[in-house]
């Protein structure tokens, strides 16, 4: 548990646009940890972004990084990193200047700011391109770069707007590695991405946003037993998935069993979870049924971006 | 590090800003000075320069007396106040100064220096040092080729002159001239930068204004910055220009040397509070740009 401070907190900020309504009234409290933004275009996902790093302002609503404010850029910026969507850089600048610029004003030493410099190269894989121009990198290289410049000053709250645009199945899985890794650290890591399926292995929160307004919040299993119009999906692997369908089908709420086709497995599709949990504690006890694996099948971001915003847009 | 670093950072906040507003500076003189987007303010500085050099590779045309050195300073200070202060250190600080800010809104690359651990007031104090330093140790420089070649010219009379007349007095206020309009210009400018989305329209109407200064209210003419280099200038040549020209050289609202200095320090100040208060609204929004 963490106290109120610590945390990434909106206070029904709202933020129009000229008369074009950005977000509205929009309100969280996230604990440390990965927490997955999600949307479709056009949902205020990176206008969120930008109110949190202080890039826009609110119109109204407060907005507070571990009790800090965007509008105070030296104690802040000192905590936080948001690589940004933006795909542009300074004219002429190599990989290595691009971080150590930055660290240098900041107000780091020299050997401070080589020293970090190395150790994000290191960790972002772009060490052997960083003596090259960034003009002459490739969009996944100019991608890595910008999460190498966020992460460099060891933040402890790191904003990341679709950081795995732009990268290869290779760099995804290691910079996903290096994202749950930082999680684990204790930081504040708020990540959007149209990757839904990559970034539901990592995070522990979702934040589901439409039209600017935020339609779900809260860590994933909770927020998808809150959506109550889908019956949870859960896939049992057992020995004899026969009978745990004839004693599920007993039970209240749930509304569908389908067998596996190689035998060895039953979807059951159920409104009351706990109470079916429950079930497979009782027959697995009672030694009528081996249970070999319990999964929830739609207990991810996906799923619950599927049920609340639906599957023809698309979340970017 | 990052929270050891920030006690220590804490400890000396206006060392710590000193440090980060010299390196701006240097960032950017370096991003702007030796740019061929800066070509032609290059060519504004020294095209009299070179100008003047060709004329100095001629003989003499005709006799080297101290009429023809009149002359010549004339011209020099004809030169000063219609071309350098008016139109080239004038566009040069418009051209220098309105790219700063607006330059890299332009290049989508200002969210870098607003994600950092830094005041955007020292943002616009380093930017703005930066393309002072620019625009006036190039204009330094030309008024320096100019008063060379002009007074090599005439030979050992040019020389006297120089170092044993008025010469170097008339050459200590240009620099001054050059130096304070060099401040004065680049505030207006970098201000103009961070209320505008294109500065050129109120840069044309800022010309029209240091243009007309001196047929204004006595109450609005020290919001100009030719009210306070007008008294610097060394020699008046108004008295030798016909009726509209000499209307931008006259000062109708004389005031003493200190009072036009500090004047356009204090100008400059205010202008650059108010570009300090307007760069904490500034929001990122390259899609509208």
């Amino acid at each position: 548990m963490t106290t109120a401070s610590a945390n990434v907190v909106f206070d029904e900020v709202t933020k129009f646009y000229g008369e074009i309504l950005g977000v509205n009234r929009v309100s969280f409290s996230l604990e440390p940890g990965v927490t997955a933004l999600v949307g479709p275009n056009g949902s205020g996902k990176t206008t969120v972004m930008n109110l949190m790093t202080g890039l826009i302002q609110p119109t109204s609503g407060t907005v507070r990084v571990r009790g800090l404010s965007p509008s105070d850029p030296e104690p802040f910026f000192r905590q936080v990193g948001y690589c940004t969507q933006f795909d542009s850089f300074p004219r002429g600048v190599t990989g290595r200047d691009f971080l150590y610029g930055p660290l240098r004003v900041t107000g780091f030493s020299r050997a401070q700011a080589e020293k970090l410099t190395h150790e994000a190269l290191e960790r972002a894989g772009m060490l052997q391109a960083a003596g090259r121009r960034v003009a002459a990198y490739s969009k996944g290289m100019r991608q890595r770069i910008r999460l190498a410049q966020a992460i460099a000053h060891r933040p402890s709250v790191l904003v990341l707007d679709e950081p795995l645009n732009g990268l290869d199945p290779m760099a995804r899985a290691e910079t996903l590695a290096l994202f749950q890794e930082l999680g684990r650290q204790g930081l504040h890591l708020i990540i959007s991405s149209h990757i839904l399926e990559e970034v539901d292995r990592i995070s522990d929160r979702v934040v589901l946003m439409s039209n600017g307004s935020i339609v779900a919040e809260g860590r994933i299993h909770q927020v998808r037993r809150e959506v109550q119009d889908h019956p949870m999906q859960i896939l049992v692997r057992c020995s004899n998935p026969r009978q745990l369908a004839a004693e599920a089908f007993a039970l209240d709420g749930v509304v569908e069993a389908k067998l596996q086709k190689d035998g060895g497995g039953l979807l059951v599709r159920t409104t009351d979870s706990d109470r079916f949990y429950l079930l497979l504690n009782r027959v697995a006890a009672e030694g009528a049924v081996e249970i070999d694996a319990v999964a929830p099948a739609d207990d991810d971001v996906n799923s619950i971006y599927q049920y609340l915003i639906g599957s023809d847009e698309g979340a970017s | 590090m990052a929270a050891e670093s920030a006690s220590e950072f804490g400890r000396r906040p206006w060392g710590l800003r000193a440090r980060q507003a010299w390196i701006l500076v240097r960032r950017e003189v370096r991003r702007n000075l030796f740019t061929r987007r800066r070509i032609w303010v290059y060519l504004l500085a020294f095209g009299p320069v070179v100008l003047l050099a060709i004329r100095r590779a001629m003989p003499h045309p005709g006799p080297i007396d101290a009429a023809a050195l009149q002359d010549a300073t004339r011209m020099l200070a004809g030169m000063m106040q219609f071309y350098y202060v008016r139109l080239g250190l004038f566009f040069a600080c418009m051209g220098i100064f309105t790219w700063l800010f607006r330059g890299e809104m332009v290049e989508r690359t200002l969210h870098y220096p607003f994600l950092l651990p830094v005041r955007r007031e020292v943002l616009v104090v380093g930017k703005f040092l930066a393309g002072a330093a620019i625009a006036i140790a190039l204009f330094e420089a030309a008024v320096l080729g100019c008063f060379f070649f002009l007074y090599s010219w005439f030979g050992s009379l040019g020389w006297n002159y120089v170092f044993e007349g008025a010469g170097l007095h008339q050459l200590g206020a240009y620099m001054l001239i050059v130096a304070l309009g060099g401040l004065g210009y680049g505030s207006v400018f970098l201000g103009l930068s961070l209320v505008f989305r294109n500065p050129i329209v109120p840069g044309a109407v800022f010309f029209g204004w240091e243009a007309i200064t001196p047929v204004l209210p006595s109450w609005l003419q020290p919001l100009s910055v030719t009210f306070y280099l007008k008294p610097l200038y060394p020699i008046s040549v108004s008295s030798h220009l016909p009726g509209l020209l000499a209307l931008f050289t006259v000062v109708t609202e004389p005031v003493s040397t200190l009072t036009a200095v500090v004047g356009l320090l204090c100008f400059t100040a205010a202008v650059l509070a108010f570009s300090c208060y307007r760069i904490r609204k500034t929001e990122i929004a390259y899609t509208s740009d």
